[in-house]
């Protein structure tokens, strides 16, 4: 057998699947992942995560669009080709808001849509977890926890009984 | 499940009040009947672009194709010929190509209101509509474009209304809320797909999986070894298909995670930009100084209106479909009651301002202003009038009645009633105003022409096609939100009874 990427347990049932993930953040693993269909409430802080960082990416693209809107309004209708028209000021904040506006959404939503994508290390062409039918499962109704074994605590032998212990079936290694 | 927490920190006295007046338990209904697990929701739903297209499918696309022939062969007649072959003549430069426009925007408020709005207020009810809204919204975001667009007059400068450097050096003007508009539904299209697509990510996942586990297994069934190789090839399909659009999502927790933050967070910014967008549009007629335009009711009155023509299109799609494909475990009653009830909601609020727009003529006590609300009603176009007021005030009324919402053929038709009634409400705006403006002697009447006609009336083909289209390949509903109000999707186990979406959805941190 070829190097083992890690090792994948499957769980009954979404509460043993929750629990069983705050097992594995106690039992103080590093790299490893719960994998389900649907998004579990509360899987962040029971897998030991933070908050998402996906708002920084929001904000930026919120302020880029402002700015650009502010900027793109003021440079062609009141520097780079001013025009009367209607008697109206060439610039103020007030008229172009509508622009700044729609602007500040256009580019929050591609910073969310990318900051997630970055966040997620997404697209990501292959993994190797994708070559167990078990994980592919997933899809349907299977709950599974994978451990890794570029994690500093794995051990073939003794994360495979501990995935056990904490009410893991199915239990698989899956190859690099 | 709220109140037996309660029962047992009670002190007797308070519980013996709690016996005598007996308060009644109030059942919320399930969002997924007939106690089906998550093997069947996926299997449901995918199943739908897994099978061989049935028939009805194809009479449908092609009726829809021929209809959306028509769009074309009006706008190739228009650009061979010129504007002229629409019915436009001073005074009225504004006929059906608005009219049409307003109309299809508003359908798509409908989409963006249960896919943000909803979900910022924890409507677990939008889970199993939102993915079939968000595409109407898309795909009327579509339709709607065409009509400005080709309004222009010379089709091929209609780049000149974005800030793109031409040889005139003349910029857009942004003073004009013409301009305003361009951006508004630019942006909104553009974020509408980004939030469909962000939503459908996982869903493909599944679907690509799927794909890919048939492959695994090898085993087709089919009457012919040609059909057996077809499954098989179609299966290849979409395993690289959904592959490259799934972007290589793996259901992991750390991508929920990042996915829900950005879920939420494009909720928040859509909510926003849908009330922006139709106050936009109603700033294209209300910061025009025209009797009949120039009104301050114009923005709120645009977005009610909007909201409601296109529940009434999301119960116009999703009643046929829930009965061609059997959805009914899905879009339950409730969800129906929920959409009427919005209906009659928005739809009164429609109906508040037709009636506020009269007041305020009267007490604004300008007589260009009363004059044109009088002849809204009882000039030339007052059959336009009739029309717009029966179907959009009366109308939703009935919904008051559980019979009425209950009955999913007459809901349906009061839906086409719905669509109707506000495609003459932009028309009674539009026209009526520009009719008979300040000079009788330049007032005129408008009729379409055969071209405006056509060009209408192809829309909804070009309608029908896409949204068929997206039948056929993508996930009608996206089946992780599905789940996810599922009381076996609760990580708590409260897997009894009812409420089971108030917990999967509530305050978090109840376990440490």
């Amino acid at each position: 057998m070829s190097e083992s990427h890690g090792i994948i347990a499957s769980f009954a049932d979404t509460p043993s699947f929750f629990h069983a993930a705050e097992k594995v953040r106690d039992a103080g693993y590093k790299k490893w992942d719960t994998y389900s269909s649907f998004p579990v409430h509360g899987m962040p802080a029971a897998q030991g995560q933070g908050r998402s960082r996906v708002p920084i990416f929001t904000f930026c693209g919120g302020v880029t669009g402002f700015t650009v809107g502010t900027v793109m309004v003021w440079f062609m209708n009141a520097f780079d080709y001013p025009l009367i028209v209607g008697g109206q000021p060439f610039f103020s904040p007030v008229f172009p808001f509508p622009i700044m506006y729609e602007l500040t959404i256009l580019l929050s939503a591609f910073g969310t849509l990318g900051g997630m994508f970055i966040m997620n290390m997404l697209p990501q062409h292959y993994n190797p977890l994708f070559e167990s039918d078990k994980f592919l499962e997933v899809s349907g109704e299977r709950l599974v926890i994978a451990i890794e074994s570029r994690d500093a605590q794995y051990d073939p032998i003794a994360t495979r009984q501990f995935l056990e212990e904490i009410g893991g079936t199915d239990i698989e290694e899956v190859s690099a | 499940m709220a109140t037996t927490s309660q029962e047992s920190s009670l002190d007797p006295a308070q519980a013996a009040l709690l016996a005598r007046v007996q308060p009644a338990e109030l059942v919320e209904q399930p969002l997924v009947t007939n106690n089906r697990d998550f093997a069947w929701v996926t299997n449901k739903i995918c199943r739908i672009v897994e099978t061989p297209t049935p028939t009805w499918w194809w009479v449908c696309m092609a009726v829809a194709l021929v209809t959306a022939s028509f769009t074309g062969l009006g706008l190739l007649w228009l650009v061979s010929t010129g504007v002229g072959v629409w019915g436009l003549a001073n005074p009225i430069n504004w006929g059906w190509a608005i009219v049409n426009f307003v109309f299809w925007i508003g359908i798509g408020h409908a989409g963006t209101l249960i896919s943000a709005v909803l979900c910022l207020l924890k409507q677990g009810w939008r889970t199993s509509i939102n993915r079939a809204a968000e595409a109407m919204t898309i795909f009327a975001v579509v339709c709607a474009g065409i009509f400005p667009l080709f309004h222009v007059g010379r089709v091929w400068f209609a780049w000149w209304l974005f800030p793109i450097p031409n040889s005139n050096a003349i910029w857009p003007q942004f003073r004009s809320p013409l301009e305003w508009d361009v951006f508004a539904v630019s942006t909104y299209g553009t974020v509408s797909v980004l939030f469909w697509y962000m939503g459908m990510i996982p869903d493909l996942g599944v679907l690509r999986d799927r794909a890919v586990l048939r492959l695994k297994a090898g085993a087709y069934e089919g009457s012919s070894t040609l059909k057996k190789k077809l499954a098989e090839g179609m299966d290849i399909f979409r395993k690289y298909l959904y592959a490259i659009f799934a972007m290589g999502w793996r259901n992991a927790g750390n991508h929920w995670r990042n996915y829900e933050m950005a879920y939420l967070i494009l909720a928040g910014i859509s909510t926003p930009l849908v009330l922006s967008v139709h106050t936009i549009v109603s700033f294209d007629f209300a910061l025009a100084v025209l009797p009949g335009w120039h009104t301050t009711i114009f923005p709120p009155y645009f977005v009610a209106g909007a909201i409601f023509s296109g529940f009434g299109m999301v119960l116009t799609l999703m009643l046929p479909l829930r009965a061609l494909y059997g959805l009914h475990d899905l879009i339950t009653q409730r969800h129906i009651d929920n959409m009427c009830k919005i209906c009659l909601g928005t739809g009164s609020i429609v109906g508040y301002a037709y009636i506020m727009e009269f007041f305020i003529a009267w007490y604004g006590a300008n007589p260009y202003e009363s004059f044109a609300f009088i002849n809204r009603a009882f000039g030339q176009y007052w059959w336009a009038y009739v029309m717009m007021f029966s179907c959009n005030v009366f109308t939703p009324q009935l919904f008051w009645f559980k019979k009425v919402r209950a009955n999913a053929a007459l809901v349906w038709v009061m839906s086409i009633f719905i669509n109707v009634g506000m495609w003459f409400e932009r028309f009674v705006i539009t026209v009526t105003s520009l009719a008979n403006d300040f000079l009788p002697s330049s007032w005129g009447y408008y009729s379409p022409t055969m071209v405006d006609i056509l060009t209408f009336f192809g829309t909804f083909g070009l309608f029908s096609v896409l949204f068929l289209l997206f039948l056929r390949f993508l996930p009608l509903m996206p089946i992780a939100e599905v789940k996810f109000v599922m009381p076996a999707a609760d990580p708590h186990g409260h897997d009894h009874g009812h409420g089971h979406g108030d917990v999967a959805q509530g305050g978090q941190g109840d376990h440490h």
